[in-house]
């Protein structure tokens, strides 16, 4: 099991703003009546969203209000699942993988320019508040690996001097082009395909 | 190697795009409506006669799972729910389907609802596929446009509506049951089986829940035949299959074959070789990292099915290979793995959640050559404490690899770790202090 706290510092208050509030009376929608309690994982990603890439207590709060359901359970939902933010993670919160498909394919090189452009620990801030690194398990995209994600994009087929200019990018605030970056279609192999040929480029 | 024409997957590098109009041409969505026609029997008794087996990686057979199904629906609903939480390391299939050939899935969730009276279909995809998933909901509202879901849905006569719903990054949601706990909007821990999904499932009605792949290639199957897909690769291991290779090889990829193909034959050919060629190979795990990994002399001959892999100890899984070559440590390989297996333990049975830690440890100094000589043996001793003592199968899933290892590389432990046991002589090992909670202050 994954270690995950809240953050000391909470706000007082949360609440959906006119947005919010429209994505999830159509989320709730989605479910048969009554069981309105399935919506409470797309809930927390919206107050996610809301809320600069975190979840306050007083949110998990609101949303058990909104979906007449106990504190607990959404306490419960919103430590058990990791993609939920429980502390501040900045603008950009940026997810190297280091399970063995990319080990062995050199995330520990990511993971270098991580500590050498954000921070020097996971988990925190940069100096100017605006993004955080962290190890994650696999993200599923072991035929691109090495590769990171940033906020709910991929970035495969990395390696240390393209993480440092991705990672130069976001630290200016711009958001790079997501995708494989030695310029690969997808997932074929590079170069070497044997299969659909008549269709390539078609 | 297979014939392209063959190939289910025709779009798996998008070569031609993936909405509608293309995913037309390439035949889907084609008479949906004569297949219907046919009856609920005619379309389980043709998936049962292709032998088509689950792809998520248990491999049960789909056409015994669909006849499961109450026969008649009864005061509960029928539901069906497609599994794409797809997080085994080494496996990266399902996101191809879910945003190159969508359609072939919602088609599949068509067919399939249809054989099992479901009215209503959820997908589930893990989080971290937002993307993807999002370009899966632009198919499914592209579909509703088109009047191929919603009433009447293609013109067969039957309502379906497709649902996405998204996991938030829980390796154990991949579990059918923990699947259902966390579609309900609770923590995604198995439950205990039986009672089975097919009679109690989600909001506790009959549910019958399959693997993308295994949905998406249905359409095909019912267009060409059962015998058809029955008559590539062998005697109950039919069909083809997305294999994706990954870690040490020159062009890892994804790639459709037939099952029952050489690994030796996917690797050189498709996936451009082993770096620093064949003779650098060390091990290759077959199926995903939960499958016991298996050493080169034996990777020479293998061929890639359920039953010829069961017969190596190992097994097919999700089909994602993971090659590891001679510059790698083996036993760091795992102890990332077991790390992996660690984070990802639900908690609920204690065997796993306590081993699970155990294991990374012991692998952990293992690697560093920290470890005494009798801990190889109490490792081994600890997987089989963990393996079928728990409520799912992830007991066996966090210690299969470790098993692995212990048959095929035991010597190579024991070269490294060559300490005495820890009574006999006071070496300063943290036995007790549980180490992940020092090393993660912010976690």
């Amino acid at each position: 099991m994954s270690l995950r706290r809240p953050a000391k510092d909470q706000p007082e208050s949360f609440e959906f703003n006119a947005s919010s509030l429209e994505a999830a009376n159509i989320i709730v929608a989605k479910y048969p009546e009554g069981k309105q309690q399935s919506a409470v994982m797309a809930l927390l990603y919206i107050a996610q969203k809301q809320n600069n890439n975190w979840i306050p207590l007083a949110a998990m709060k609101y949303i058990a209000k909104f979906l007449d359901m106990p504190y607990i359970k959404v306490y419960e939902v919103a430590t058990f699942y990791t993609m939920y933010n429980l502390a501040p993670v900045g603008k950009y919160f940026v997810q190297v993988c280091t399970t063995t498909p990319c080990m062995i394919r050199g995330a520990n090189k990511l993971v270098e320019a991580c500590k050498e452009k954000i921070s020097e620990n996971e988990c925190e801030l940069s100096s100017d508040k605006s993004c955080s690194w962290m190890e994650v398990e696999c993200l599923g995209a072991c035929v691109n690996a090495p590769m990171m994600q940033i906020n709910d994009d991929y970035y495969e087929d990395l390696d240390k001097q393209k993480t440092l200019d991705i990672l130069d990018k976001i630290l200016n605030g711009e958001t790079p082009k997501p995708g494989s970056y030695r310029g690969r279609v997808n997932n074929e192999p590079e170069n070497n395909r044997k299969t659909l040929m008549d269709l390539k480029n078609a | 190697m297979l014939k392209d024409q063959d190939r289910i997957f025709q779009n798996l590098y998008n070569d031609k795009g993936s909405d509608v109009t293309s995913s037309q041409k390439r035949g889907d969505w084609l008479n949906t409506k004569e297949i219907t026609d046919k009856g609920r029997d005619w379309i389980i008794n043709e998936i049962k006669e292709s032998q088509l087996r689950g792809r998520g990686g248990a491999g049960f057979p789909t056409g015994l799972k669909w006849s499961f199904a109450p026969k008649e629906v009864g005061s509960r609903p029928h539901y069906l729910v497609i599994n794409g939480d797809e997080s085994e390391p080494g496996t990266c299939k399902d996101r191809d389907i879910l945003r190159f050939e969508p359609h072939k899935l919602i088609e599949g969730c068509l067919i399939a609802s249809y054989a099992v009276q479901a009215h209503v279909c959820y997908i589930y995809i893990r989080g971290e596929y937002f993307v993807d998933g999002q370009k899966l909901q632009a198919a499914i509202d592209e579909a509703y446009e088109k009047k191929l879901l919603g009433k009447n849905a293609a013109g067969t006569g039957w309502d379906l509506d497709i649902y996405i719903h998204y996991g938030a990054g829980a390796y154990i949601c991949g579990e059918e049951t923990a699947l259902l706990e966390s579609i309900e909007g609770k923590k995604g821990q198995p439950r205990l089986k039986p009672p089975f999904p097919a009679l109690i499932g989600l909001y506790g009605c009959p549910t019958i829940i399959n693997n993308v792949e295994t949905i998406a290639v249905v359409p095909t199957i019912l267009r060409r035949g059962g015998k058809w897909f029955a008559s590539l690769g062998r005697e109950k291991n039919t069909g083809t299959k997305i294999f994706c290779i990954s870690g040490n090889v020159n062009t890892p990829c994804n790639v459709e074959e037939e099952m029952n193909i050489s690994l030796k034959e996917l690797i050189e050919v498709h996936a451009g070789g082993v770096i620093g060629g064949w003779d650098n190979l060390q091990a290759v795990i077959p199926g995903g990292s939960s499958m016991p990994l298996i050493p080169k002399d034996k990777c020479e001959t293998l061929t890639m099915d359920f039953d010829s892999l069961m017969a190596e100890k190992s097994g097919l899984g999700t089909a994602g290979i993971v090659v590891i070559n001679k510059d790698q440590d083996i036993i760091k390989c795992m102890a990332r793995i077991a790390r992996f297996y660690k984070h990802e333990s639900c908690g609920q049975c204690t065997p796993c959640r306590e081993g699970s830690g155990w294991m990374w440890r012991m692998l952990e100094r293992m690697a560093k050559g920290d470890a005494t000589k009798d801990e190889v043996d109490m490792l081994g001793d600890v997987t089989n404490q963990i393996a079928g003592h728990t409520i799912c199968a992830f007991g066996e899933g966090s210690s299969w690899p470790v098993q692995g290892l212990l048959r095929h590389f035991k010597k190579e432990i024991e070269k490294r770790n060559n300490l005495d046991p820890i009574v006999q002589k006071k070496n300063n090992i943290p036995y007790l202090v549980d180490q992940h909670l020092l090393d993660k202050k912010n976690a």
